[in-house]
């Protein structure tokens, strides 16, 4: 983990003093993914290529969280440019799990083989957004942003037990946020409750100028009502997402939830997305693609890291481009350039926009069929050690760990992440809310009623607060404090 | 690397690229050429219409020639196409440059409307189809002036399709052997433009500007040769043509180039060249290597352009949030061809002048502000306008904006001209005074150098008489019919009366005293 620890109390007590009345948020320590731009704050995608790199302007969703008050503790640590699913793949190295210190884990595995080193065995917290996720499962920030192309904010957000929102695409300003895939990104929202997601959601939402794809309409700020009856929703459970790779104890929770729903009188129905078995392919070719074009910029001319090499600009170029970007993000464009080739594009990209048509109509159709949510798996298993996870190369491992959230990116829709309950091992688990579009606030709404039922505990990290120097080395760095 | 040398897309970020096919189904066809009004002299281009070279060496067929152009244009407008930042000629160096214009990562372009308002005028003045819907690409390929690596374009769906402009040839020597000819256009698309280039030779390096707000026109020509009847040849590129008298030049020597090439049993390669002005002729461009593959690409921060007319406005739209095409065609100006017909209607102009008059901007209006305070006939206004006028202005390689004689003098001047107050000479005299002096009117520099006719006819009847006396040889040689006799004692009289008089009225002096 990457993250400046504030002493809270004394921040608050200065800005009350102050007489400043900033907003919503007012005194909120927030923590923010670190591909969003900062102003005057080095931005570096987790990436040689902008090492060092201090933007001159926010993002506008920092802006607007800065404008209601909120202090930004720090940037969080990512996959690489966001390309990954554990956040082991970033130059400032891997995240690791908070629940890896976690009381609750620990007691589990004191069964374990001794001589092993107490922390030799940790735990990735998913990516790409696991430094946002673990900043607030450690408590040291209420919020984090995080970012959501084809999961990067759920996922996370499951393994770390915190609630993971995916907004719907076009509801909140992408200005700012460094882009992986254009036409699938979103700001993610990690909270530790969905009321926390929802009074985010209220002020990050609306129409930015500076952002085509935002859509006019206002947006009025949000107050999640507290349901009570839930008779009257129709809760689908897509078929194609019984996955053979799912574990049985996700299985398990997914199958006691919709019993839930159902014993307290809403209907729930198998539906189908029949498109699903391809949409893993489309998603790569499509993702890659943007991704080539998008990494063009980056050519040690305007900012970022240049080579030493000066022979011709080519050779530069070159250079740069192989010393700056990690073999993943690499790989990604060498792919994605590949399927943009005029013979190619056909073939490939074109037909993936078809495909990505028919996955996002089989959403249209089963929400036109009545439902009003989905209810599905977030991730497969709970978080794994990172000696396992790295057992993969990150290709595998995105298109494994993708597999429930990315359809949800190809169609813009809305979705959340809420933690359900520990498993055999003290882990989170967290199930995935599905809705329509920009019916954002319907499904908080629900989601905010399932966590009433389901109680996830809190994470139990005392043992790990008192033991703080044998741990987080990282602390000597030092704690920034706000006194004044 | 083998990115075109100097960006073959205009400078500034507001440029519509328009093409035009000139007669053939070859290629990308050309475009159309559309003026910048801040810039003098860039009267529409001359398209090349399909030429035939006749080679009659050995009894060969004809060859047939096909030219497309694609013409860039900068918009006017305040700001650049796709961010908020300036536009402003003669700025220092990268200093009009916002965060998207540098491609700061998670910049966004946004759209300006008024890029979009002129491209649509440009459609409906070229009679193009304007696309209710049109898209917008990336276009990409590395190039230090290319920031973000790619450019955004309007590849797959432009603005406006199959235009039409018609124009005239000099079809021979005389002006009023004038022939009409239509070019079609293919279609009009916005698109975004790349820096400046600065090579340093010196120190092996360039540098680049990113201001991108210099207003230049800029031609490609696509040219390839074939025999009639056969398939058409492989074509080649020229790039980077400023002037119109360059473009006719590189067309015509490259199209000899082709021919000379093919008839000597070699193959024309599909490449691109540039015109080299010096040696007047194509070169085959360095850094070329192979095909470009542009890699293109749906734009995803831009939604689909949509515009509307007034039946399918949604109910209640916002007027700040769309484009409506029939407003727009409402508010268009009169097309040339429009103007140039209700001058030789209203004034009985002859058509080669029309064309003299839209040709030089500005010159029109000049033409008009003189009409309107003159009493003088129209035809000498147009007369004066565009050989005196126009001829001094020529000379000094002037604008019409920046010429020292104003309207309203020349008006004043052709008035005194038209009461006969002064002679036509004298006014040419006057005309000079008023161009290099500035301040005075026709009115004070007659007098000062006292340039009025003589309005007495007595006196003058007096001088006459007095010559006629003075040279009675001369009058001899009238009497006999010698007609150049009465030109010499015009002459005398004037020179007597130091060119007050109206040499007109000299002669009818004379002939009625040498008939009396």
């Amino acid at each position: 983990m990457c993250l400046y620890i504030l002493h809270i109390a004394p921040v608050l007590f200065w800005l009350f003093n102050a007489g400043h009345s900033l907003g919503d948020l007012d005194g909120i320590p927030i923590a923010v993914k670190d591909n969003f731009s900062t102003s005057g704050i080095e931005t570096t995608c987790a990436s040689n290529m902008l090492k060092g790199c201090v933007p001159p302007y926010n993002a506008t969703v920092v802006q607007k969280l800065l404008d209601q008050g909120a202090i930004l503790m720090g940037k969080t640590n990512l996959d690489e440019f966001a390309m990954g699913s554990g956040s082991t793949d970033g130059v400032f190295g891997p995240v690791k799990n908070p629940w890896s210190y976690s009381k609750q884990y620990r007691e589990k595995r004191k069964q374990k083989p001794h001589g092993e080193k107490e922390d030799s065995n940790w735990l990735i917290t998913g990516g790409s957004s696991g430094g946002s996720a673990a900043a607030v499962a450690a408590f040291t920030c209420f919020a984090a942003l995080g970012s959501d192309t084809g999961g990067s904010t759920r996922n996370p957000a499951a393994h770390c037990g915190v609630v993971g929102f995916k907004p719907s695409y076009g509801l909140v300003s992408r200005h700012g946020l460094i882009p992986l895939v254009n036409s699938m990104d979103v700001p993610g929202i990690l909270t530790r409750c969905v009321d926390d997601a929802a009074l985010v959601l209220g002020v990050l939402a609306g129409h930015d100028p500076k952002d085509s794809t935002t859509v006019q309409d206002p947006v009025k700020p949000f107050t999640l009502p507290t349901l009570t009856d839930v008779s009257k929703l129709c809760i689908g459970i897509p078929k194609e997402y019984l996955a053979p790779e799912l574990s049985s104890e996700v299985r398990s929770f997914w199958s006691k939830a919709a019993d839930l729903f159902e014993s307290e009188g809403a209907k729930v129905i198998e539906v189908s997305l029949p498109h699903t078995s391809y949409s893993i392919v489309c998603y790569h070719v499509l993702c890659t693609s943007e991704v080539a074009s998008n990494m063009a910029r980056f050519d040690g001319l305007e900012y970022g890291h240049r080579c030493d090499i000066d022979v011709s600009t080519e050779a530069m170029y070159a250079a740069t481009r192989r010393e700056g970007f990690n073999d993943v993000v690499r790989g990604r464009i060498l792919s994605g350039n590949f399927f943009l080739l005029k013979e190619n594009y056909e073939n490939y990209f074109i037909k993936a926009q078809k495909v990505r048509r028919l996955i996002a109509n089989d959403f249209v159709n089963v929400f036109n069929s009545g439902v009003d949510v989905l209810l599905t798996p977030t991730t497969l298993s709970e978080a794994v050690p990172y000696l396992e996870f790295i057992k993969e190369d990150n290709r595998t491992r995105s298109a494994q760990d993708d597999i429930f959230t990315q359809a949800v990116n190809m169609a813009g829709l809305p979705a959340v992440s809420v933690p359900v309950a520990l498993s055999n091992q003290g882990l989170p688990i967290g199930l995935q809310f599905i809705g329509r579009a920009f019916r954002d606030q319907q499904l908080l709404t629900i989601a905010k009623w399932f966590e009433k039922q389901v109680q996830f505990p809190v994470i139990q990290l005392q043992e790990l607060m008192d033991d703080c120097s044998s741990v987080f080395e990282i602390e000597k760095l030092g704690s920034v404090s706000l006194k004044q | 690397m083998a990115a075109p040398m100097l960006r073959w897309c205009c400078l500034g970020r507001r440029w519509v690229l328009a093409c035009v096919d000139s007669g053939s189904r070859h290629g990308r066809g050309a475009a159309i050429g559309f003026t910048s009004s801040r810039k003098r002299g860039q009267s529409s281009v001359a398209q090349q219409p399909l030429i035939t070279a006749q080679k009659s060496r050995k009894g060969e067929h004809k060859w047939a020639a096909v030219v497309g152009l694609e013409i860039h244009a900068q918009i006017s407008s305040n700001s650049k196409l796709f961010s908020g930042s300036q536009v402003r000629f003669a700025a220092p160096p990268n200093s009009l440059v916002s965060f998207f214009d540098a491609s700061l990562p998670g910049t966004l372009p946004v759209l300006n409307r008024r890029c979009v308002e002129a491209a649509v005028m440009t459609g409906l003045a070229l009679s193009c189809r304007i696309n209710k819907k049109s898209l917008f690409d990336r276009k990409h390929y590395f190039y230090a002036d290319l920031p973000a690596g790619y450019q955004i374009t309007q590849q797959r769906l432009p603005i406006a399709v199959n235009g039409s402009l018609a124009y005239s040839v000099c079809a021979g020597k005389k002006p009023s052997q004038v022939i009409s000819k239509t070019v079609r256009i293919k279609q009009i698309q916005l698109e975004q433009d790349s820096g400046k280039s600065l090579h340093d030779e010196l120190r092996s390096q360039t540098l680049i500007d990113l201001n991108r707000a210099e207003g230049q026109l800029r031609v490609d020509a696509n040219i390839s040769v074939h025999h009639p009847g056969e398939p058409l040849g492989v074509r080649t590129e020229v790039k980077n043509l400023n002037s119109a008298r360059f473009l006719a030049k590189a067309i015509d020597s490259e199209i000899e180039r082709q021919i000379h090439e093919l008839e000597n049993g070699r193959e024309i390669l599909n490449e691109t060249r540039s015109f080299d002005y010096k040696l007047g002729c194509t070169m085959p461009m360095r850094d070329k290597e192979g095909k470009q593959d542009y890699r293109f690409m749906p734009e995803p921060n831009l939604p689909p352009l949509l515009l509307y007319d007034t039946a399918s406005l949604p109910p209640g739209a916002d007027p700040q949030q769309v484009i409506n095409i029939d407003w727009i065609r409402e508010r268009l100006p009169d097309l040339p061809s429009e103007t140039r017909e209700k001058l030789i209607q209203q004034y009985g102009m002859l058509p080669e002048h029309s064309f003299a008059l839209l040709n030089e901007v500005g010159l029109l209006e000049f033409f008009q502000n003189v009409i309107k305070e003159t009493r003088a006939e129209p035809k000498k206004v147009t007369s004066w306008v565009l050989n005196i006028f126009l001829g001094f202005l020529k000379q000094q390689n002037l604008a019409v904006n920046e010429s020292p004689v104003t309207p309203t003098a020349l008006a004043e001047l052709l008035n005194l001209l038209d009461r006969k107050a002064i002679s036509s000479s004298a006014a040419k005299q006057v005309f000079e005074e008023l161009w290099r002096s500035k301040g005075k009117t026709p009115s004070q520099i007659v007098s000062e150098k006292q340039l009025e006719l003589m309005q007495d006819e007595e006196a003058l009847e007096r001088v006459c008489h007095t010559v006629m006396e003075g040279h009675p040889q001369v009058v001899m040689d009238m009497k006999r019919g010698n007609s150049r006799a009465i030109n010499k004692l015009i002459g005398l009289v004037r020179k007597a009366t130091l060119s007050r008089a109206d040499p007109t009225v000299i002669k009818e002096i004379l002939e009625k005293k040498l008939s009396s």
